[in-house]
Order: structure tokens, then C-alpha cells, then sequence
């Protein structure tokens, strides 16, 4: 690999670095043997699913680990700086002046104490690079060029008082006070909305040309790696697989894991026929929901067909939760009814009856909280059938045996364990297990890929898709991931502010999107295409950011 | 800025409705006391007569509520009526005792405060290390010990076995400051002692707290040194416990001084309310009940409404 | 029972004295008449008999035997305790339990009615419900009961509020689960560990609030053997620099230190099994 560095010596070079974490079975190693090196100037992505250890070797870079954690082999040299072996205090007067930091969640790692301004100036003035009125001055410089609103200004709010991509952008900001050589950008975009998402990316991409800073970019979505990285590294269980210039990665991926990881971003459907003539499961009827004075849900109106995929998709607040909500009958509809088979269902989950309840089932977002920790898998599974459909004993077993094997897991493996047992992909699966057990007509599917690692989440929507196909059920997907939705959905609908923007079937919506908010949201989901962020920017035409 | 002041006013009414509901409690706690008040004090062989006449007298033939309303607005100008045991007047007895009881809990807390906050910052600091444990282990055992087993440890070592201070504190207004302390010092330490540990535990706990948040693991990626990042980034953020756990110490402090009073003898409200209570004399229960409880609302609201000011988000508004 | 052993081993020094010393006191307590040398009341001997084997600890202020009441008031006075924090412990998590699970009304009145009596400090609540309610055992024992159900309320109540927002906890209620159920089923397993380290430090609470009513002459009456009235009639040998007043105290002491050594062992492991 040393081929693609530039001329003169690296700015980073990690060797054979090996990093442990102190778990309850002793010391484990999250980093295992890993080299990396990076030119000055030079962008790397660092990809892999969660627990590759791309974090802790992002923090390694700036000479840290986290309290229980160890360096426990290898070297890290910071243009010929050792950041192994030097002490704290050499390593301490990098940080901050020389490599810098942007972290996943701006709204947690900003002090909630102290204005943005301060914080920003902090390092600059502490560490002696620049007086304070000049630290200020610069800072609102950066806020321009971060395109934020109002950057004379925004700096003396609080953290609390900034939204969520601008806080993003006010910590890059941050992050150049000093213009460092090195800047680790940790997931900086995961928690944002994706049309949020590509304008922080625009930001972060023109800020570190404009001053030719290295960068580290971790991130788990490929995609976005794409845009902003020259190099990719694949991490796979604390090992570098397969390092690669970005579009060599992208092209010709060489070891199998990095082409699966390809693989699942390009997963499609064979959508079901044209709608059946016999009439919808669920119908939902004009539907308003209110918070107290807020408004979350207007006018909603959709079907459900037997066999068919309705996938709900929309950005945070766009109150496509909410309308699950009002279907199970958790929340209240002010205006509107939701009709079961032609027949109106009760508001209040408390007043419908079990057949009802039966009939609508939930499949839940974060399997860690979906599943009670303290019931065994065979309990879990079992208590529907038991509540509803009164088998007990040795039918009961038999049918959990069923359902397990159905959704590919060894009945006498796992029907007695515990759900902190499961990884969390077999942990979703028993939450699908749990809503077939009660032999519903429709499953409610709230965010169920969001938690899960993208193969682990492939694997979900194939099973799901094949149960259907099996039982002829009704599934309504709800979600903020159009990538799923072309995986699985036949119709889909399109939500903002709690209306409906565009709704049909997949194929056509994707094709030709008749809303102006639907053709942005879909312009920005980030592509497997290293041009994408540019093509897309310049076809905006230099819109204004808000 | 406007969104504080609604806050604190909110705090402030809900105070004063809690210790109107409180009084109301007491008093008809009493209201509710088995057999005829009287009857019970002149006792059984009184005749029907005299306890007709006592009875006008402490104005028992008037409505409940009348008489409710009667004793707040006295007890509102420091006049609480008479004492059932040797009817003096009960602000008589009540004002240089707490007096008294006020002096002992300034004293301990005076000692305890800075001493809590200093080992629990420094336990903090130092987690998981020799002196942190230490700190743990002594704190357990201080918090496990009866109030009255220190007091009694405390009075064998320095009074009995060392007669380096007296073992009754029998103190008056008149004696000189200096002597006030020396003769209170064995009840005040007893206090501390018990008090310190909590404190400290709590003030350890909330810096831990706040010390695991994401913002101080950015301040350390700024370069930030250890000190800047304690007093700069965690402090202002564990201020509102911190306060708070002071704030309940102090109002255990007023409160816990009943046994410790007894014990050492200590001339204040505590040994009346449980002299009080032994002899079943209702009126002086009752007034005594009352400045405790209002003592006790007061620190707390006081804690309340300074947790509210130190807390940053409020204290500028929603974005 | 090999599990206990290694669970024991496995401890810290603390928590493997804190067990032993409540083994010890918990055997005491169960089986006091057979250790006892003299009946809990009887008058043995002299006023103040100093200690030797006839009277291993001596003679309290009446001629009573000071080992002997020391026993029985292990059974009085923990037994008293443990009664108490279970009628405190059984009604305010029920209570708490189902103020998170019901919402709404419920919980905002169960809450009020809980501020209150919290807002009261818990000693001079005790003295003034006493001096109402009379000094006997059984009205000490509902009295302290009845303050101890608030701590005990919020403490469930916070607890069960994490729980129940859980997704199986919503699971189970759109099923159509009843309230026994959710609460015996969905919410009680996963806040019982809580719970129990709870329960530890509450009986150690109330155990010394007993102490100390007995102590004031307010709780446990003569001529009831226990450690808080003990203290308080035989006080006056302290001044004579005597200890032996002082083992029931130190009995006290002892016993809720070794609760609270054990208690911390507990938390810390639970803690450190969560990360």
C-alpha cells in the first residue's frame, strides 16, 4: 500500500497496532494488528459494521483510549511524533491543536454549559495559538464557511438552541480552530436526516479542501464514505480486510467480506402483482393526530392489501410513527377512523377486542428493548399462542418448534435461552416469531432494520418477504430508509409534516416522483458513486443551504 | 429569562401549599386524637363540670376549622398557645430552644459541608484508587452507625476516658461564644460524622456522573488538562446535584439533632418535642412538628429553587 | 449451593464479613431461647453485676441478665425491623408498580398523597403519629411501615417508569394482557434485582429508626428485651466508663454495616455486569 502515498513521509503511520478492551471475560482485542498510513492532506474512510473497531482506532490515531481500554502492541507515529510510547502531557498538546475531533453526536458532545463561542475558542486561546478577540474573529469566519445562518451570531447561543446539522457543522467549525494537520470525523453524519445529511457532507468535504487537511472519515455507510474519502479501509472485528484507493474499492472489491458488504446495498424486490380486487385489510381514514396543541397527523389516508408491502417512509417528525401508533390504538386519532376488513376498529387499544388485537401485530425498531430480559425464548414465542389461540403443552412446543425453524433458528438451540443470548439480528427474528405466533393479518414493521448492521438487515427483509409470500400477509413497513423501501415495498408512501406528499407504487414513485419533496429526498440518499455529492450539488445549481 | 421566574414562582406556591397541607395534617392528626382532649388531661375523675369550663377555656366547643385557622394565624405570629403540661406560654419555651438547635446544626454544618465536598471531589478525582476506597469502606460504616451509639462513643472517649470536653451540654445564651463551641463540640461531631459520609458519597456519585459524559470526553480529544476539565466542564454541569445533596443534608441536619440532643442533653427543640411526646402534651407536639416541618420544606425549596438558577438550559431559555 | 460457595469465595473482603455477621445474627435471632441462659425477663441477680461467668455480660439496671436480654433483643429488635420493611416494601412497590403502569390519575394522586408525607421529615412524623396513635409495638410497627412505603413507592415508581416505556412491556399490552400480569409477568422480574438491594438498605433504615424510637423510650416498651431501650436504661454506666452499655449500640452498628458492605458488593457487581 505504501505505493499510493505521495511523495515524503507519511503524516500518520500506525504499525501492527493492537488495542484491548477489559470485558468480563478479561482483556479481548478490538483492534488486532492493524497498519495504516495517511499522507498530509489525504482523506481515508474507515468502514465496517458495528464492533469493527473503527471508533477506537480513530481515537487511537489522536493517541487515546477510553478508560478500560489499552494499547496493548504496535506503534502510532504522528509526523514523527510517537503517540505510543511519548507521554501524556506530548500527546495532550496534540489533541486540539494538531489533530481534532468531530464526534457522532454533536447535541451530546457540546458542553451544555457554556456558549458554542467559548467552547470554540477554547483550545486556540488555552493552548496559546491565537489571542481570544483573534479566536473569536476566525470563529465566525469558520461558521461562514461551514455555511452556517447568522454566523456573527450564532456562536454566543447555547448548544441546546441550535439544531442538530448545524451543531454538526459549528463542531468542524470547531475543529479547524487551530487548523490541524489531522482531523477524525467519527460518524458525523449517522444521527442526521439525509436531507440534513448532504448538506453537512457538502460543508465537511469544501472546509477540509480549502485548507488541505488529512482526514480520518469513519462511517458505516459506504455510500458516504464514497463522497468525502480518497482511500477506503474495510474493518472487519478490529482487522483492516482490504485497503484500497476509492474507486478501485468501489469497482473491483477483492476479499469476500468487503463484496458482501457491496452486495446488500443493491438489494431489490420482485414486487407482488397489481392489486387484488377482494378489498384492503386496513384502511386508515382521513386520519388527524395530535401532541396536545401539536398537530402530527393530517388527513392520512391509506390501504393495506393482503400480500402487499405498504412501505411509510419519511424523515424525523414527519409523523409516520405516530400513524402506526394510531393503527395499534396507542394513540388517539382526533379526526378519522382506521377500518379492520371493512369493519371500524376501536380507537383505544383497551376497548378492541382479542380477535382484533390478534390480528394486528408489531414487529419493533430496537430488538435490545423489544423482548423482555427476563423470559425465556420459548415464553416468548409461546404467549400468544397461548393467550390467543389456547394451546398449551405439548402443541405449544411443537408449534414454537415450528415457527423457530421457519425463521431459521435450531429449536433445541435456542428455545430455552435468554434473549441476552442473541446477537441482535436473532434477537429481531424472535420479535417476527412472536407476531406470526399469533397468526395475525398484518404485521406493523416500526424502523426493524435501523438497529442492525447492513447484512445482518438484509437477512431480516429477505425473511420477512419470504414469510409473506408464504402466509399472505399484510406488512406495513414504516421507515426513513429509502433503500429499504425499494427493497421490499410494492407501494409506498411518502410523508412531511404529518401529510402524505406522494404515495404509489414504488416503481413509479422512484421513476418519476411528482412531488418536489420526494424527488429531494430521493436525490439525497447518498450513491455508490464517488461523483454523486458533486453531480448532485451542481444539478441543485448552488441552491442556498437553510 | 421569563420562563425561570414562572419556574421559581411555581416552586415557591408549591411550598407554601405543602406546608399549609402539612399543618392542616397536624392539626387534625390531633382532631383525631382517641377520647376528648379535656377529658384526658384533667384525667378520668374529673367531673363533667370542670371539664366543661377547661374545655371553653382551650376553646374546644368552637368548630374545628375556626380553631384550624385560629392556631395558624397565631402560630404565623409566633404565638402558639399554651403548653398542656404547665400552661406556660409554648413561644416561650420554643425561642431560645431553637435558638439552641439552630447553633448546633450551623456548627456541624459548618465542619461537614466543606469537609464532604473537598473528599468527595478528591474521591472522585482519584476513582478507584487506595484513597477512594478507603473513602468508600469509612463512608459505609459512618452511614450504618446509630446516631446515638457515635454520641455515646464520642462521651466515653473525650469525656470519660480523657475528660477533654464535657459530656452535658448544658448551655445558655449568656455563656461566651468560645465556650458555646467547646461545650457544644461532642454533639456537633456527633452530627458531623453522621452526615459527612452521605455527603460525600453523593458529591463523589455526581461528578462521576457527569464525568461520563460525551462533552468531557471531547474536552480531553481538545487537549484539555485534567483540572480545566474538572473545573471548567464537569463542576458547572454537577453544580444542581451537588446543591441539592447539600440542601438535604442541611435539612437532616435540623432534624436529625432529636437524638443527639437527648443524649448530650442539649437545651433545644428536639429534647421538648420528644419530652413533648412522651408526656403526650398535643399542643407543644404540634408547634414543635410544625417548625421542624416548615424547617425541613424550607431547605428543601431553597435547594429546589438554587438547582433551578445553576441549571444552564434554564437559566437561557429554549433555542 | 456450589454456585453460593464460589459467589462467596468470589467476594471481597467487605461483603464476605458482612455475610458471615449476618449468617451469625440470623441463626442468634432464630434460635435465642436455646442460647439464652436465663429467661428474657427474669431478675438474676444485682443491679449492675460486673461481668463474670456466672453473668457473662453482667447485670443491667433491674438485675436482669445483660447476655441474655442481648440475645432476645436480636429477635425483637430485627425481628420487629424485618416485619416492618416488608409490610413497607410489599405495599409501596405494589403501589409504585402500578402508578407507572396506569398513568395518568392514579399516578398523579398516589404521587401527591406520597410528596406529602415525604415532605414531612420521617422522625418527627413517626413522634407525631405516635403521640396520636399511642406507644405500643403494633402502632410503632404501622406507623414506620406507613413512612416507609413513600421511599419505597418512588423508587418502584422510577424504576418501573423505565420499564414500562419498553417495547415488550407495549408488546404485552397490546395482546391484551391484564393488570396482574403485566405487573407480576412484564415489569416485577425486570426491577427486582433493584428492588432487593433496595430492601437492604431500607431494613437498615428502619432498623435503626427502631433503635432509636427505643432509644428515646418511644418504640419497643419494657419489659421487651432490645438493643435501642437497652442502651437507654444502662446509659448511666458510660459515665463510669463501663462499655458494656454500649454492645447493644455496637450490635446495631455492627449489623447494619456488615447489610450495607453486602448491599454495596451487590450494586457494584450489578453495575459492572451492565457495561
Amino acid at each position: 500500500m505504501t505505493d499510493d502515498i505521495k511523495a515524503g513521509s507519511p503524516l500518520l503511520s500506525i504499525r501492527n497496532l493492537t488495542i484491548e478492551g477489559r470485558s468480563s471475560e478479561g482483556w479481548i482485542k478490538l483492534v488486532d494488528g492493524v497498519d495504516l498510513d495517511l499522507a498530509r492532506g489525504e482523506i481515508l474512510g474507515l468502514i465496517g459494521e458495528s464492533g469493527a473497531g473503527k471508533s477506537t482506532l480513530g481515537l487511537a490515531a489522536m493517541g487515546f483510549t477510553r478508560d478500560g481500554c489499552r494499547i496493548a502492541g504496535g506503534s502510532i507515529d504522528f509526523d514523527g511524533i510517537d503517540l505510543v510510547g511519548s507521554g501524556e502531557t506530548v500527546r495532550r498538546d496534540l489533541r486540539g491543536k494538531r489533530i481534532a475531533y468531530v464526534a457522532q453526536s454533536a447535541a451530546a458532545s457540546f458542553n451544555p454549559a457554556h456558549k458554542l463561542i467559548v467552547q470554540h475558542c477554547e483550545a486556540p486561546v488555552v493552548k496559546k495559538v491565537m489571542p481570544r478577540e483573534k479566536a473569536m474573529k476566525d470563529a465566525v469566519d469558520l461558521y461562514r464557511r461551514m455555511r452556517l445562518p447568522q454566523p456573527e451570531e450564532i456562536g454566543f447561543r447555547y448548544p441546546h438552541q441550535v439544531s442538530g446539522g448545524q451543531l454538526q457543522r459549528a463542531m468542524t467549525a470547531m475543529a479547524m480552530a487551530c487548523r490541524p494537520d489531522l482531523i477524525i470525523f467519527d460518524e458525523p453524519t449517522t444521527a442526521l436526516d439525509v436531507t440534513t445529511q448532504i448538506e453537512v457532507l457538502a460543508t465537511i468535504r469544501d472546509i477540509v479542501r480549502q485548507f488541505g487537511t488529512a482526514a480520518i472519515y469513519i462511517s458505516h455507510d459506504l455510500a458516504v464514505v464514497a463522497q468525502m474519502a480518497d482511500r477506503i479501509t474495510v474493518l472487519k472485528s478490529g482487522r483492516a480486510v482490504e485497503t484500497a484507493p476509492t474507486r478501485t474499492m468501489l469497482r473491483d472489491p477483492k476479499e469476500d467480506y468487503t463484496k458482501s458488504l457491496w452486495s446488500v446495498r443493491s438489494l431489490d424486490h420482485a414486487r407482488a402483482p397489481e392489486r387484488p380486487t377482494v378489498g384492503p385489510v386496513l384502511s386508515v381514514r382521513n386520519i388527524d393526530a395530535a401532541y396536545g396543541a401539536l398537530k402530527v397527523l393530517e388527513g392520512v389516508s391509506f390501504d393495506v392489501h393482503a400480500g402487499r408491502t405498504v412501505a411509510v417512509v419519511g424523515e424525523s417528525g414527519s409523523g409516520k410513527s405516530t400513524a402506526a401508533r394510531v393503527i395499534s390504538g396507542v394513540v388517539r386519532p382526533s379526526l378519522g377512523e382506521v377500518l379492520f376488513e371493512g369493519r371500524r376498529l376501536a380507537a383505544d387499544y383497551r376497548t378492541r377486542s382479542r380477535e382484533d388485537l390478534r390480528h394486528i401485530q408489531m414487529v419493533y425498531q430496537m430488538p435490545d428493548t423489544a423482548l423482555n430480559p427476563k423470559q425465556r425464548i420459548r415464553d416468548i414465542v409461546g404467549r400468544p399462542m397461548e393467550f390467543y389461540l389456547g394451546l398449551r403443552g405439548r402443541e405449544r412446543d411443537r408449534r414454537i418448534a415450528g415457527l423457530l425453524e421457519q425463521i431459521e433458528l435450531d429449536p433445541a438451540k435456542y428455545m430455552n435461552r435468554l434473549p441476552s443470548e442473541l446477537s441482535g439480528g436473532q434477537k429481531q427474528r424472535i420479535g417476527i416469531a412472536r407476531a406470526l405466533a399469533a397468526e395475525p393479518k398484518l404485521i406493523i414493521c416500526d424502523e426493524v432494520t435501523s438497529a442492525l448492521d447492513q447484512i445482518v438487515a438484509a437477512g431480516i427483509l429477505k425473511l420477512l418477504a419470504d414469510i409473506q409470500k408464504e402466509r399472505n400477509l399484510a406488512l406495513l413497513f414504516i421507515t426513513h430508509d429509502l433503500s429499504t423501501v425499494k427493497a421490499v415495498a410494492d407501494e409506498v408512501i411518502v410523508m412531511q409534516h404529518g401529510r402524505i406528499a406522494e404515495a404509489g407504487n414504488v416503481g413509479d414513485v422512484f421513476a418519476r416522483p411528482a412531488s418536489g419533496y420526494t424527488t429531494r429526498l430521493l436525490q439525497s440518499v447518498p450513491e455508490m458513486d464517488p461523483d454523486w455529492l458533486t453531480r448532485t450539488l451542481t444539478s441543485r445549481n448552488a441552491e442556498p443551504f437553510s | 429569562m421569563s420562563r425561570i421566574w414562572v419556574l421559581l414562582g411555581e416552586r415557591l406556591a408549591l411550598g407554601v401549599v405543602t406546608l399549609i397541607a402539612i399543618s392542616a395534617l397536624i392539626f387534625l392528626g390531633v382532631e383525631l386524637l382517641p377520647g376528648d382532649l379535656a377529658q384526658q388531661i384533667l384525667g378520668q375523675s374529673a367531673t363533667p363540670e370542670t371539664v366543661e369550663a377547661f374545655r371553653r377555656e382551650l376553646g374546644l366547643d368552637q368548630p374545628a376549622v375556626q380553631r384550624y385557622f385560629q392556631w395558624l394565624a397565631g402560630a404565623l405570629h409566633g404565638d402558639f398557645g399554651n403548653s398542656l403540661s404547665n400552661n406556660r406560654p409554648i413561644s416561650e419555651l420554643l425561642s431560645a430552644r431553637l435558638g439552641n438547635t439552630l447553633f448546633l446544626a450551623s456548627f456541624a454544618a459548618a465542619i461537614s459541608i466543606p469537609l464532604a465536598l473537598t473528599l468527595g471531589v478528591l474521591a472522585a478525582l482519584y476513582r478507584n484508587s487506595v484513597f477512594d476506597r478507603l473513602c468508600n469502606v469509612v463512608a459505609l460504616v459512618c452511614v450504618s452507625l446509630p446516631e446515638f451509639f457515635v454520641a455515646y462513643v464520642l462521651i466515653l472517649f473525650f469525656s470519660v476516658r480523657m475528660a477533654l470536653f464535657p459530656s452535658l451540654s448544658n448551655i445558655d445564651a449568656a455563656m461566651p461564644f468560645g465556650e458555646l463551641l467547646y461545650r457544644s463540640f461532642l454533639p456537633a461531631l456527633t452530627l458531623v460524622l453522621v452526615v459527612v459520609a452521605h455527603m460525600m458519597r453523593m458529591t463523589r456519585a455526581a461528578i462521576i456522573n457527569v464525568l461520563a459524559s460525551p462533552y468531557i470526553e471531547m474536552a480531553r480529544l481538545k487537549g484539555m488538562g485534567r483540572l480545566r476539565v474538572i473545573l471548567f466542564h464537569a463542576l458547572p454541569n454537577a453544580l444542581a446535584p451537588i446543591i441539592n445533596v447539600v440542601a438535604l443534608n442541611l435539612a437532616y441536619l435540623v432534624v436529625g439533632v432529636v437524638v443527639v440532643e437527648v443524649v448530650f442533653v442539649y437545651p433545644g427543640l428536639g429534647q421538648l418535642f420528644v419530652d413533648a411526646v412522651s408526656h403526650r402534651d398535643v399542643m407543644v407536639v404540634q408547634s414543635v412538628g410544625l417548625i421542624f416541618a416548615a424547617a425541613y420544606i424550607l431547605l428543601n425549596l431553597i435547594a429546589d429553587l438554587l438547582s433551578i438558577v445553576s441549571n444552564p438550559r434554564i437559566l437561557n431559555g429554549e433555542g | 449451593m456450589a454456585n453460593l460457595f464460589r459467589l462467596f469465595a468470589a467476594a471481597p473482603f467487605t461483603a464476605r464479613f458482612g455475610m458471615i455477621v449476618i449468617l451469625i445474627v440470623a441463626v442468634i435471632g432464630l434460635f435465642a431461647p436455646l442460647i439464652a441462659p436465663y429467661g428474657e425477663t427474669a431478675v438474676v441477680g444485682a443491679q449492675y453485676e460486673p461481668w463474670s461467668r456466672q453473668y457473662l455480660l453482667g447485670t443491667d439496671n433491674l438485675g436482669r441478665d445483660m447476655f441474655t436480654r442481648l440475645v432476645y433483643g436480636t429477635r425483637n429488635t430485627v425481628g420487629l425491623a424485618l416485619l416492618t420493611t416488608v409490610i413497607a416494601f410489599t405495599i409501596g412497590s405494589i403501589l409504585g408498580i402500578l402508578a407507572a403502569l396506569l398513568g395518568r390519575m392514579t399516578d398523579r394522586i398516589l404521587s401527591r398523597i406520597i410528596d406529602v408525607i415525604m415532605a414531612i421529615p420521617s422522625l418527627i412524623l413517626a413522634l407525631m403519629l405516635l403521640t396520636i396513635v399511642g406507644t405500643s409495638i403494633a402502632s410503632m410497627v404501622f406507623v414506620i411501615a406507613l413512612i416507609y412505603v413513600a421511599p419505597v413507592f418512588r423508587l418502584a415508581r422510577a424504576s418501573a417508569q423505565t420499564v414500562v416505556v419498553m417495547d415488550y412491556v407495549q408488546a404485552a399490552r397490546l395482546r391484551g394482557e391484564r393488570l396482574p400480569w403485566l405487573i407480576l409477568r412484564e415489569v416485577l422480574p425486570n426491577i427486582a434485582s433493584t428492588l432487593v438491594a433496595e430492601f437492604g438498605l431500607r431494613f437498615c433504615f428502619v432498623f435503626l429508626f427502631i433503635a432509636a424510637l427505643s432509644f428515646l423510650g418511644l418504640g419497643i416498651q419494657p419489659p421487651t428485651a432490645d438493643w435501642g431501650s437497652m442502651l437507654r436504661e444502662n446509659a448511666t454506666l458510660i459515665s463510669f466508663g463501663d462499655v458494656t452499655p454500649l454492645l447493644p449500640a455496637a450490635a446495631i452498628a455492627l449489623l447494619t454495616v456488615s447489610i450495607n458492605f453486602v448491599i454495596d458488593w451487590m450494586l457494584h457487581r450489578a453495575s459492572g455486569l451492565k457495561d
